[in-house]
């Protein structure tokens, strides 16, 4: 057998294994196929025979005829093979039904609680503007939470907060905080300006626990303090925290004087209602308006307290609640809701 | 306080749209809370004159009242028992309308025709008065509209006041502020009362405290008491107060007009016609007007009679003994001046507040005393026919002097971030009455007697600021320029924390950090570092937590009351402990975990009680998220635990917390029902701990061998501690080890149990050989014989 009779002879055995693949229905169909076409007996056995009375020139063409009849040949069983497979499982797997709306084994996840969720977005929120997060502690001396402040003993001011004092130090001396200004004057005490931070936290009022009131809630509060900020720059800061808080371009803001101790000039901040646009509707009682929180630029009487020259550096301040804004966004109308941690709530969010 | 427009319009004549009015209140930071028209719902109602009063046939307290509504005559009948011929009164006949809606319709009363009805104060929406129908004055003309003739087309502003802004307290503050504003004059008439030469005071007047009152006025008059007159009585219901007689009311009428509290004795009643202002005596008490004894120290101030017993509360509340009542017939009128902190303290701990007492302690206008003063007996010869004395005695330690604050136009614009000029500063100012000279850097600013808010360079800006609005103000985004921002190490790993949990199917609570001391002695939570709130308002709240997990299992109740019996729950917060040195506590940041009921399989599997080994993949899950190299559980009884099911978590050989199963008596003493397993970490320390070495090192491409080691040992050899040892004896070759398999028998003997272990052994360089592993195997086995008293199972 020549080079050519030899390729003669594979490009038959081609053919025929074609024809015997595609007819079988089984899968010992191309198990003998397989003996035939690529054993002992088959067309390539023969031909590698014939090789070796071939010439050396002649040996690699024919070497490579006899690889390509072999993929090709395998190739068709086992395509033909996946065929019949897939033909016999679905045969058989009527007996192996599964009800996949039964449910999974039960391990989920849980959730972050509603609080946290907001506290982290606004964390980063901030953090997109270059701040820092600050924190100081919940048992509060006088000193950080109202004197520091610019509030006095017996100021006016102490009586618009229903104050936890606990049993430590002199009567009246050591408090759970009534709002995370501290964390401003803890701040500046332990840093050199300038200074971009903001502080979320747990706060506290003398409250006993109903729809309306929380001995608990939770506050942020955002403080800058360098040598020429302005109201101009609180103002902007707020625009562009709001617009990405609420995630809306067209969302307006409302300044109006207001009165804190810590800021002067002090303004009340509020957002024109995100449901109405501000048309009016139960959310904003009417007013196309939600009041959100204070701010102001920073008092120099501040600044004195903690040892920073007010007349070179200038700063802004502004915080809000937390429950208070995700009452607003979710439409949530009692405060203990967030700390009754009922799992329909929880899981809710 | 409530300010209605007629009153504010005596001052100043603002005609802007009542809107407007709102939002310039509103920028001013003066917030409108409310908005009232008390005659908006009143139509319809007219003047009529009582023509005659007949008796009712049929009913006994009825009478027919026939009238003339200036158009015509008709009859009422009519159930109130003070309505007299030629008496005014307002008539509402059928077709008016009155507050609430309810509209009036010609019915019969017991057979006699009723043409509508004539009107009480109450039924007005003026007060609370229902006695009697509402006599009007006698000068009304038939068919007027009541609403002109009460003064009810009128709009009454509730505004919220800042403690700041005592001027903004009054009638005349508030139209000051918007005369300004709207730009226009503010006119507020002196007064000076007609006095009666022949009655030349005798009182006396002393001040013994002048710190504590630096300016007292008295001044005595000769009074008719009686009711004041409707316009007055309109006004003060409108502003929302009772009309009580004319001399109360005009001291209450001053107050809300000028801000000037004050106070009537009779002087008839207090001995020696005179004051002391002097402090009290420790222990001294006075009944106050509203029949309260209250107790004193040496720090209240006290106006005494001439006797020197006590007859008010200085700026707080007046006695009951020298109060005004019908029988009066002489006042010694006080106005006077006290400092604010001492008003503020006395007020704070009697937890005592009133008009009076809020307004000094935020500050009134000492040079104002006398003119308030002289407003006041001006309108008690008005409405009380006062004979005034023609001397009144104004006792001051020194003229008080009003502050000259330097003001400069470049740092209104620095802070602001405006570009004012100096005329724009000097014309924000000067309408609110502050004094303006000089320019540029150098203004003197002079603020007025009544902005006692007014010290500092600073607080004219913000006048400035309010009086340009802040819409005129710009809008920039600072960036800082030193500091990239972010979040520090241990506030990304609360986080991590946090969502390894949430991962793991737990739900984060936020519990009070408030506890009953009973919750944490039951839990045996450590007591002697709790700190006690000093003022609680309830036992359940009265001291800080040391611990979270008494608050969550508290939060497990609750769910399990609402019919929701399995939940896992996680809460990571602050806990307090009293410090050993230092003032502040120790706050510890803690991580409580807590799973209950069943855990849900079914039907799949079936489900099965939480146990505790939940707890213990909790805790796995935990220290994995956070990289802890090494940690521990060792067999513990932490407090509130079962004594046997519970171990302490170590971490690099410092206990962090604990493990286990809570106790039945806990939990059924905090409403925990079911199976209930939790943990507790000192989440602070955890983050401080050493982390796992993050090195790479290339898995070993060689095959494994694995073999298995049963052991007999006493059932208080933790496995932790046999996989130890395996560990140790066997070095780096012992890929994996881990416990398989545990049972105890009869045929093993009490106190025993089997545990069966699976080894993989690998090395990094080749395929180990039979004889290694056996070799490493019989080290395995005779360490754990040697340390732990096993024995080998065959
Ligand atoms: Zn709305």
């Amino acid at each position: 057998m020549n080079l050519a009779e030899a390729q003669s002879a594979l490009d038959a055995g081609l053919l025929e294994a074609r024809s015997a693949v595609e007819t079988a229905t089984l899968i010992d169909d191309l198990e003998e196929a397989s003996r035939q076409f690529l054993g002992k007996r088959s067309p390539a056995s023969a031909a590698n025979e014939a090789i070796k009375g071939l010439s050396a020139e002649e040996r690699p063409a024919a070497g490579q005829a006899v690889g390509a009849y072999r993929a090709a040949v395998t190739e068709l069983i086992d395509a033909r093979r996946g065929v019949l497979q897939g033909v016999a499982e679905a045969a058989g797997a009527e007996g192996e039904r599964l009800d996949l709306t039964l449910g999974g084994h039960g391990r989920m996840r849980g959730h972050l609680h509603l609080i946290t969720q907001i506290q982290r977005e606004l964390e980063d929120i901030f953090v997109g503007l270059g701040y820092r997060v600050a924190e100081g502690p919940e048992v509060e001396d006088d000193w950080h939470n109202f004197e520091a402040l610019n509030i006095p003993p017996a100021h006016p001011a102490r009586s618009m907060q229903d104050t936890i004092y606990v049993q430590l130090g002199n009567e009246e001396q050591v408090l759970l905080r009534t709002h995370t200004s501290p964390v401003q004057i803890r701040t500046m005490e332990t840093h050199e300006p300038p200074i971009y931070v903001v502080a979320p936290g747990r706060t506290y009022r003398n409250e006993t626990l109903d729809a309306r009131h929380s001995p608990v809630f939770h506050q942020i509060e955002c403080l800058a303090v360098d040598r020429n900020l302005t109201m101009a720059d609180l103002f902007g800061t707020i625009e562009a925290f709001v617009r990405q808080l609420f995630n809306n371009d067209s969302v307006r803001t409302r300044f109006r004087s207001d009165f804190f101790p810590y800021t002067e000039p002090s303004a009340e901040l509020a957002v024109s209602c995100v449901f109405c646009h501000g048309n009016g509707c139960r959310v904003c009682s009417h007013t196309g308006w939600i009041e959100l929180g204070g701010c102001g630029m920073v008092d120099p009487n501040v600044f004195v307290a903690v040892g920073y020259d007010p007349e070179e550096w200038q700063g802004f301040a502004f915080g809000f609640g937390l429950e208070r804004l995700a009452m607003i966004r979710y439409g949530i109308d009692e405060i203990r809701t967030f700390v009754e941690n009922d799992v329909r709530f929880l899981a809710r969010y | 306080m409530r300010a209605p427009l007629s009153w504010i319009r005596e001052f100043t004549p603002v005609d802007a749209p009542v809107d407007e009015i709102v939002g310039a209140l509103n920028q001013l930071g003066l917030e409108v809370e409310g908005v009232e028209e008390p005659g908006r719902e009143i139509a319809g109602v007219v003047v009529a004159d009582v023509l005659q009063v007949l008796p009712h046939p049929n009913a006994d307290k009825l009478s027919l009242v026939d009238i003339n509504d200036g158009t015509r005559e008709t009859r009422v009948v009519c159930g109130a028992p003070n309505v007299v011929a030629g008496m005014h009164v307002p008539f509402a006949p059928a077709g008016a309308t009155l507050p609430g809606g309810f509209t009036l319709e010609r019915r019969k009363i017991r057979g006699e025709t009723s043409d509508g009805m004539l009107c009480s104060a109450k039924e007005l929406g003026l007060g609370e008065d229902h006695s009697g129908i509402l006599g009007l004055d006698a000068s009304t003309v038939p068919g007027t509209d009541v609403r002109e003739v009460l003064g009810l087309d009128d709009v009454v502003f509730d505004i919220a006041v800042t403690p700041n802004r005592p001027d903004a307290m009054c009638i005349v503050g508030v139209a000051r502020e918007l005369a300004a504003h709207f730009g226009v004059p503010l006119s507020v008439p002196g007064a000076e009362p007609a006095r009666d030469a022949a009655y030349a005071s005798d009182i006396s007047v002393t001040i013994e405290s002048p710190d504590r009152c630096p300016r007292y006025l008295g001044w005595s008059a000769r009074v008719a008491m009686g009711p004041s007159p409707a316009w007055m009585q309109q006004r003060l219901v409108k502003a929302g107060m009772r009309p009580i007689s004319n001399v109360v009311d005009v001291t209450n009428y001053v107050l809300l007009e000028r801000n000037q509290p004050l106070h009537a004795f009779d002087l008839g009643r207090l001995p020696g016609r005179g004051v002391i202002v002097r402090l009290a005596k420790a222990k001294e008490s006075i009944t106050t007007l509203d029949g309260v004894a209250r107790s004193l120290t040496n720090e209240d101030l006290l106006i005494c009679d001439a006797k020197s017993k006590p007859q008010a509360i200085a700026g707080i509340m007046g006695g009951s003994d020298s109060e005004v009542d019908e029988t009066t017939t002489e006042i010694l009128l006080e106005a006077a001046y006290f400092e604010r902190m001492g008003i503020a303290r006395s007020s704070k701990r009697l937890k005592l507040r009133s008009e009076a007492s809020a307004r000094f302690e935020r500050g009134i206008d000492p040079d104002a005393v006398a003119s308030h003063a002289a407003r006041a007996m001006a309108l008690l010869v008005e409405v009380a026919g006062a004979g005034v004395d023609s001397t009144p005695i104004d006792e001051h330690v020194a003229p008080f002097t009003r502050p000259h604050i330097s003001l400069r136009t470049s740092k209104v614009n620095r802070l602001l971030g405006t570009e004012l000029t100096d005329t724009d500063v000097l014309a924000a100012l000067s309408p609110l009455g502050i004094d303006v000279e000089g320019s540029g850097d150098a203004i003197v600013a002079t603020p007025p007697s009544f902005r006692p808010d007014l010290e500092r360079e600073v607080d004219l800006v913000e006048e400035v600021a309010r009086r340009v609005g802040f819409a005129s103000i710009g809008r920039t985004v600072p960036k800082p320029q030193d500091q990239i921002g972010g979040l520090t190490g241990a506030q990304q790993e609360r986080r991590v924390a946090a969502d390894a949990l949430v991962g793991a199917g737990f739900f984060e609570a936020v519990t009070l950090p408030l506890v009953g001391p009973s919750d944490l002695e039951r839990f045996g939570a450590p007591t002697d570092r709790v700190i006690a709130v000093a003022n609680p308002l309830r036992a359940e709240d009265s001291a800080l937590r040391t611990q979270i997990l008494p608050g969550l299992l508290r939060a497990v109740a609750t769910n399990q009351a609402r019919g929701l019996a399995d939940v896992s729950l996680f809460e990571i917060g602050r806990v307090f402990l009293a410090a050993k040195k230092g003032l502040l506590p120790d706050e510890k940041l803690h991580l409580a975990g807590v799973v209950a009921g069943s855990i849900h399989r079914s039907p799949i599997e079936g489900d099965r009680p939480a146990d505790v080994y939940d707890a213990v993949d909790a805790v796995r899950v935990l220290l994995d998220a956070l990289e802890i190299a090494d940690h521990a559980l060792v067999p513990g009884s932490p407090p509130g635990m079962h004594p046997t099911r519970a171990a302490m978590v170590r971490v690099g050989g410092t206990e962090v917390g604990s493990v286990g199963q809570m106790s039945a008596r806990v939990c059924e003493s905090l409403g925990v029902t079911g199976s209930t397993v939790a943990f507790e970490l000192d989440l602070g320390a955890l983050l401080d701990a050493p982390r796992r070495d993050r090195a790479f090192v290339t898995p070993s491409p060689y095959p494994p061998a694995t073999i298995d080691l049963a052991f007999v040992v006493a059932v208080v050899v933790p496995a932790a501690s046999i996989e130890s040892t395996l560990r140790a004896a066997s070095g780096e070759m012992l890929e994996d080890v881990h416990c398989f398999d545990e049972f105890t028998s009869d045929a093993l003997g009490d106190g025993r149990r089997s545990l069966a272990f699976r080894l993989r052994y690998r090395a990094a360089d080749r395929t180990l050989k039979d004889a290694e592993v056996a070799a490493l195997r019989q080290v395995g086995i005779d360490a754990v014989i040697k340390t732990h008293g096993a024995e080998l199972r065959a």
